[in-house]
């Protein structure tokens, strides 16, 4: 550690915090993710998202520690295991919620997240467990702040993993199927395209989504059973990014990661868990719609 | 032999018969109009003939096949297309890029090729564009190409849903009330690319309409229907002056 200078020190810690804010965040923003995906498609608001999360988690460190598969192995089957579960989910029973109030589709996906919570402990114990990574406790020191490995494993796996959706959304027949069945589904039968096989590829894409945001998180955070309850913070990021805007989901989580990481180093103890929800109810307060959301107003 | 043919349908909702044994056959490139006072059940023909609806009884025919079950995103690659009276566009999309998905039923490149945008993509892509500029053409919507659909006029927006269902490229074109909403001038429009839809394009028409004028102007026959069943059948003149059909629209 080089303390000659105490100015350095500070912009050390400064460094440090955007570094895991911005990984912390990435995580809120791929959860989001995975909300605006599914409530853009279905109008269906999945409060089981962080516990989808949570069982990819779990999935990943099953293979790898019980089973003893390789680390990149692991994550391929835990996010095509729980995208299939996603895709089964929606085909079985959200399907049948679409068009019912909104509050039973929150009661209905609360309830799923506390059966997904249940199933966990059953299968794999309600202890702490840690998912060793190939880039678990290393780091790499740039320009004097010591950049861990897991941090920036996540940002670049979100940053790849973004690109392959935009690539997927924007350029692949099923891609825009997708995005047209979300905006009009009546429509989107008449072009020829299986509306309900694309929600529950949405469901698949959204979980699988969360599942990697799972194993990602997994190295800094431990595995329990309610690793999930992320899933909260990263509704406020969704809400914060304006509900229905993707690139808003990705901008909220970030925001709501740094936040929280800068309140919990300069603002009194405690102010950490809440400083997300303070500034949700402040953008609500004042721009309604979000940062990214556009403000509908019915013609009379 | 007949493009399509319905044959005894039926449509029950709950203890309501909407649909009662109702059967027609349309010949290929005729202008086939369906008319009848407001709940006489016109609409549920057009959308069990679309496919939305589950029929309780009878049979459709489009060209030799049965269709009967066919789920509705399978008929736009068989060659029947619709409009909607209330127009479903994605409205935050360009005129041109919703006639683009008009041709998604056609597209033929594999997901891996398209990820990558390989060349081949790119010359059937070129095709499908194309094609959309043929209707584009056709139906005079060049000012209209990169406009938000959102912002355009009702009217406008209307002949785009129409150019969006030519671009699959339909053997039966469906259309939904294609004269609701519009101006006097507008409606005398769209019975001039109803005609050259049929007589250029060569494709059939079933139509749902209510502007008598627009009725007789383009229909080479027409079915006027009551309480879900068929009341007369002819030219548009016969049927507007058959007695059970002006009995149907003023009562007595």
């Amino acid at each position: 550690m080089r303390s000659a200078h105490p100015g350095e020190d500070a912009l050390d810690t400064i460094l440090q915090l955007v570094l895991n804010g911005l990984a912390v965040g990435c995580i809120y923003g791929l959860v989001a993710l995975g909300f605006v995906l599914i409530y853009k498609a279905t109008e269906l608001v999945n409060f089981a998202q962080g516990d989808l999360l949570m069982l990819g988690a779990f999935t990943c460190y099953m293979f790898v520690v019980w089973y003893g598969v390789g680390y990149w192995v692991a994550l391929a089957l835990a996010v095509a295991l729980v995208a299939l579960f996603g895709a089964v989910l929606d085909a079985t029973i959200l399907r049948r919620v679409i068009g019912q109030p909104q509050f039973s589709v929150v009661m209905l996906t609360i309830g799923l997240g506390a059966i997904f919570r249940s199933f966990a402990s059953i299968a794999w114990g309600s202890e702490i467990y840690t998912l060793p990574t190939p880039f678990s406790a290393r780091a790499t020191r740039v320009a004097g702040v010591a950049v861990s490995h897991e941090y920036v494993s996540i940002i670049v796996g979100t940053v790849a993993l973004c690109a392959v959706l935009y690539a997927f959304f924007t350029f692949t027949r099923v891609g825009l199927a997708m995005q047209a069945a979300s905006q009009n589904q009546l429509a989107a039968y008449y072009m020829g395209i299986p509306v309900k096989l694309m929600f529950s590829l949405i469901w698949a894409i959204s979980a699988g989504v969360a599942a990697i945001a799972g194993v990602l998180l997994a190295p800094v955070s431990l595995i329990d059973i309610n690793l999930g309850f992320i899933g909260l913070k990263a509704f406020a990021a969704a809400v914060l990014g304006g509900f229905g805007s993707i690139p808003g989901a990705l901008v909220g989580g970030v925001t709501i990661g740094l936040i929280e990481l800068f309140s919990g180093a300069y603002l009194p103890q405690g102010f950490k868990d809440v400083a997300a929800y303070v500034v949700l109810l402040v953008v609500l307060a004042v721009r309604p719609q979000g940062m990214f959301g556009a403000i509908v107003r019915k013609k009379v | 032999m007949s493009l399509l043919a319905a044959d005894g349908l039926v449509m029950d909702f709950g203890g309501l018969r909407a649909v009662d044994g109702v059967s027609f056959e349309i010949e290929p490139a005729e202008v086939f109009t369906i008319i009848g006072p407001n709940g006489a059940g016109k609409t549920t023909i057009f959308n069990l003939v679309s496919r939305i609806y589950e029929p309780t009884a009878g049979r459709l025919i489009f060209d030799g096949e049965d269709i009967t079950r066919v789920p509705p995103h399978e008929i736009a690659r068989r060659g029947i297309a619709r409009t909607f009276q209330n127009i479903e566009l994605f409205e935050h999309a360009t005129v041109l890029q919703n006639l683009l998905l008009g041709r998604h039923a056609h597209k033929r490149s594999r997901f891996v090729e398209e990820l990558l945008f390989l060349p081949r993509v790119r010359e059937l892509e070129l095709e499908h564009r194309e094609a959309v500029e043929r209707v584009i053409d056709f139906l005079d919507l060049q000012p209209h190409r990169d406009s938000l659909v959102v912002n355009l006029a009702y009217g406008v927006r209307k002949v785009v849903e129409m150019a969006r269902a030519l671009c699959t490229r339909p053997r039966l074109l469906l259309l939904d009330e294609p004269s609701s909403g519009l101006s006097v001038e507008e409606t005398e429009d769209m019975a001039f690319w109803i005609q050259d839809i049929r007589t250029i394009l060569g494709v059939t028409v079933l139509m749902v309409e209510h502007d008598m004028s627009l009725v007789s102007s383009v229909s080479d026959r027409v079915l006027a229907v009551n309480y879900g069943r068929p009341i007369a059948l002819g030219t548009a003149r016969e049927v507007q002056e058959h007695p059970d059909v002006i009995k149907a629209y003023l009562g007595g």
